[in-house]
């Protein structure tokens, strides 16, 4: 499912508001998510999860092309972790087969 | 402060003027479809944010931390999130910004 996908998805069930209403819904919820994370904050969604930044400590790197070590600093990355009904929901559907559609 | 359901759907209120029982079903539903989605087998990619990808984990040997025991851990499938370039970059923008401080 992409997210234009979920888009006509939500605007087909919410007859109320106009596609256009749920599009701009839909990219302001993310956007608010992508920006809450960007300011290192959390996300915290009761039965979906919560996301939060991990950090990654500098290391060595090396260039792939001439082998030559480059030092590289230490970063953040955005984690997820699924709470409790995403995964018993997923858990429970080891029978269908996993699509990309 | 962690971002919640609660203010997603404030933000609705103010940018779409969507009345706050509208914003709060949005809100809600749009956690619930990805959740449908992950639970009828459907990867979801969100772009500008990142994909949630399904893995089907084999059993393996676990043990009881307290205890000792050997237990398996039962073959499962669970959800992993891996973000998406844009959202990976400005998260390290905000390392980059807190260095400076």
């Amino acid at each position: 499912m992409t997210k234009s996908e979920l888009i006509e998805i939500l605007a087909q069930r919410q007859k109320h508001l106009t596609y256009k209403d749920v599009e701009f819904a839909v990219k302001t919820i993310i956007e608010q998510m992508a920006q809450t994370l960007a300011v290192g904050e959390r996300i915290e969604i009761r039965g979906f999860g919560s996301f939060s930044l991990h950090f990654r400590p500098p290391r060595t790197g090396r260039n792939p092309k001439t082998g030559e070590s480059v030092p590289l600093e230490g970063k953040y990355v955005p984690h997820f972790k699924p709470g409790k009904e995403l995964r018993e929901r997923v858990n429970s559907s080891v029978d269908i087969p996993i699509t990309d559609s | 402060m962690a971002l919640t359901k609660a203010e997603m759907a404030e933000k609705l209120f103010e940018e779409l003027g969507l009345n706050k029982r509208e914003a709060k079903e949005l809100v809600e539903m749009f956690f619930e479809e990805v959740r449908g989605a992950l639970e009828n087998g459907r990867q979801v990619k969100l772009s500008g944010f990142g994909n949630f990808n399904l893995r089907d984990k084999k059993e393996r040997p676990g043990r009881n931390p307290k205890t000792g025991e050997e237990i398996p851990i039962t073959a499962r499938r669970v959800v992993t999130f891996h973000p998406g370039q844009k959202l990976k970059a400005r998260v390290e923008a905000y390392a980059g910004s807190r260095e400076q401080q």
